[in-house]
């Protein structure tokens, strides 16, 4: 079995179901002769046409409705959105239109489309290029949102989100795209989306975290009795499995790299409190960045959550 | 060294009937009589509709209506060039349209009497949903035709829009990427010179909107909207051009809302009352009217006929539309998502 980065997953995934399925196609800013800027389309241009990797102009909305019309008429379009700091001119698209189609027209036209986008900071690029907004996107109904954590989930969330009728908005945690090579099986397995995944088991606390944190939070809690979940889909999330193991720790932290305020991290915070109250023996912590604009590489270290505020957190806890 | 003139452009104007109901035959589309009086029997219908709705939300028995009023040609004349396998993507105010491509008038009735289920749009058409946020269906026109050509479909595909839509930007990403691609679509702008109280000159410097398509790299053209066969005529040529691969176009109607934005709306805050009288009298239907009557199709025995018969069909629709059942509060889970999540599904059961 070979070993991919996150880049090469994703690629083999899309390769893959474009193999299977010619509804698939690509498009976005960039994706066909040049394959992308992180790379993620490599190849695809050359191998399934310039007809199904759709190089398109500078255009966010214009790509996502476009995608929601091609969508509607019965293909399966993978559209890309180069960085979620431009994806907000898109936002309308998603909302007004994506995650509506199938109420508006009473199930009558479906919008099976995936948005990929790269998120997160980490990796030294301009204003807008490090933004982490997800929460944003939970609060639209009709759109789901996953995040994978390695390159082993990523394959597996794309063809589920390949399959799933409805939107979904796969994000693509731009600092873990080479930083992590796993194992990657060839062919199908399917990552379930609405399903999260126990990455570690522990007794004392639970740790909740996706995406570009859960790679930190592993290295934070190594020597304590932690459960880790790796939510991967965000929207809907996994409530079960955490409140399975809240019940199980009676502790939780939440850790997620986007701001405090109105983060995902409050939703899953609440979702403890209404429904596993009386099993904590602890305030819920959230450890997130702090409540301002994502600020440009010189400090960005001092604005993603860091392991030792992660075993902070951790520690706070368990003092009770 | 003199700059060098790089571009230059024009934009025309097609008029076939003008106000006195008078063609110019040389410009005449091949229309049998018949077809002609289905176009003014389907304006009839629309106008119909129109003072319906407007009754019944007075009385409270529908909620907020646009209405069409003075658009009737601008809508059946497209509409009725329109195939049943093309796709159509409409804004909120385009009931002609839907009239004329046959969708069921009781349903119209009950989308705007705040029943989404008026929006399921039967199996034989392909109306996209009614578009309440303007000019953001048009990339959806411009990916459907993307779609259409990559299956290798021999279909077009519309997208209706008001003067407002051109100034938002995916009316601009959408024209631009059907430019670009040269996809087979059409799209048609029925200028009714108003945006609620916006009039088309502050919504734009350009001296036409149909010049509006020359800068994405493809045909528009200026059309008298209160004349039902300069709209055909277009239309059809556009659509014919469309499936035969010659890309897009942009067909700008000129026309009036001679009625309030919305039954919501008092016109009377921000126009003249003699604005509105002179474009009532270019009102479209009473133009056809005229032209069949000089050509001996058209009699005050035959409009007293058609008039009642569409006020019948509008009796029909009523009566059906009330004849629904409240949708079940359970419904609004119904075509939320293809499957529900554990909290949707305990939401759904609470209720």
């Amino acid at each position: 079995m070979a070993k991919l980065n996150m880049v090469q997953a994703i690629n083999l995934a899309l390769r893959e179901e474009m193999a299977r399925d010619d509804r698939v196609v690509v498009m976005g800013e960039d994706v066909g002769r040049d394959g992308g800027v992180f790379r993620v389309t490599e190849g695809l241009r050359e191998h399934f046409g310039a007809e199904r990797v759709i190089d398109t102009p500078l255009s966010e909305s214009g790509i996502v409705g476009a995608a929601t019309g091609m969508a509607a008429y019965g293909l399966r379009p993978v559209a890309e959105i180069q960085f979620m700091g431009f994806i907000y001119s898109a936002l309308d698209q998603l909302s007004a239109h994506g995650a509506r189609l199938r109420t508006r027209s009473r199930g009558r036209y479906t919008c099976p489309l995936v948005v990929r986008t790269p998120y997160g900071a980490g990796i030294k690029a301009p204003e807008l290029h490090e933004e982490s907004s997800e929460a944003i996107f939970c609060h639209i109904p009709g759109i789901k949102v996953v995040a994978p954590s390695g390159p082993y989930t990523a394959k597996g969330l794309m063809l589920a989100a390949l399959r799933d009728p409805d939107p979904v908005l796969y994000l693509e945690p731009t600092r873990l795209y080479r930083l992590i090579r796993e194992e990657v099986p060839e062919g199908e397995y399917l990552t379930e989306l609405g399903r999260a995944r126990l990455a570690r088991t522990g007794d004392n606390v639970t740790v909740i975290a996706w995406g570009s944190m859960l790679e930190r939070v592993l290295k934070a809690v190594e020597p304590y009795s932690a459960d880790v979940i790796d939510l991967l889909t965000l929207s809907p999330f996994d409530a079960e499995t955490v409140l399975a193991s809240v019940r199980k720790t009676g502790r939780a932290v939440i850790v997620h790299e986007a701001i405090k305020t109105c983060g995902l991290g409050a939703e899953i915070a609440a979702t403890i409190a209404e429904d596993a109250i009386l099993h904590l023996r602890a305030p819920v912590l959230r450890v997130t960045a702090p409540d301002v604009p994502v600020p440009l590489g010189k400090l960005i270290d001092h604005y993603l959550p860091t392991a030792e505020q992660i075993r902070a957190a951790l520690d706070e806890v368990l003092q009770y | 060294m003199p700059n060098e003139v790089i571009a230059e452009f024009k934009v025309t104007r097609m008029s076939i009937l003008d106000e006195n109901g008078i063609a110019d035959v040389a410009l005449m589309p091949e229309l049998s009589h018949e077809e002609i009086r289905k176009m003014y029997e389907l304006m009839l219908l629309a106008r119909a509709f129109d003072q319906r709705a407007l009754a019944l939300q007075r009385e409270g028995r529908l909620g907020t209506y646009p209405p069409i009023m003075g658009q009737e040609a601008a809508q059946v004349g497209s509409a009725m060039a329109i195939k049943p396998a093309d796709w159509v993507f409409p804004s909120f105010r385009e009931t002609g349209v839907h009239l004329s491509l046959g969708y069921p008038i009781a349903q119209i009735f009950q989308y705007w009497s705040g029943d989404e289920r008026g929006q399921l749009t039967p199996d034989n058409l392909n109306i996209f949903p009614f578009c309440v946020s303007v000019g953001t269906h048009i990339p959806h026109a411009v990916g459907a035709a993307m779609a259409a050509r990559y299956r290798r479909d021999p279909i077009a595909v519309v997208a209706y829009f008001g003067d407002g839509a051109t100034s938002k930007g995916d009316f601009h990403e959408g024209f631009n990427m059907a430019g670009v691609f040269r996809l087979p679509v059409v799209f048609i702008c029925q200028n009714n010179q108003w945006a609620i109280s916006i009039p088309v000159k502050e919504q734009t410097a350009a001296a036409s909107l149909a010049q509006k398509a020359v800068a994405y790299g493809f045909e528009g053209i200026q059309v008298d909207g209160n004349d039902v066969f300069a709209v055909y005529c277009a239309t059809r040529n556009a659509l014919e051009k469309a499936r035969g691969n010659g890309g897009p176009t942009f067909i700008e109607c000129l026309t009036y809302r001679v009625a309030d934005h919305t039954t919501a709306d008092d016109a009377g805050r921000y126009r003249s009352s003699e604005e509105v009288a002179a474009w009532r009298a270019r009102d479209p239907i009473l133009r056809l009217e005229r032209f069949m009557a000089a050509q001996g199709f058209w009699s005050e025995d035959y409009g007293r006929e058609a008039r009642s018969r569409a006020s019948a069909s509008m009796d029909e629709a009523v009566h059906e539309m009330e004849g629904f059942p409240p949708p079940a509060a359970a419904d609004m889970f119904e075509h939320a998502c293809a499957s529900l999540s554990p909290r949707q599904t305990r939401q759904q059961e609470g209720l």
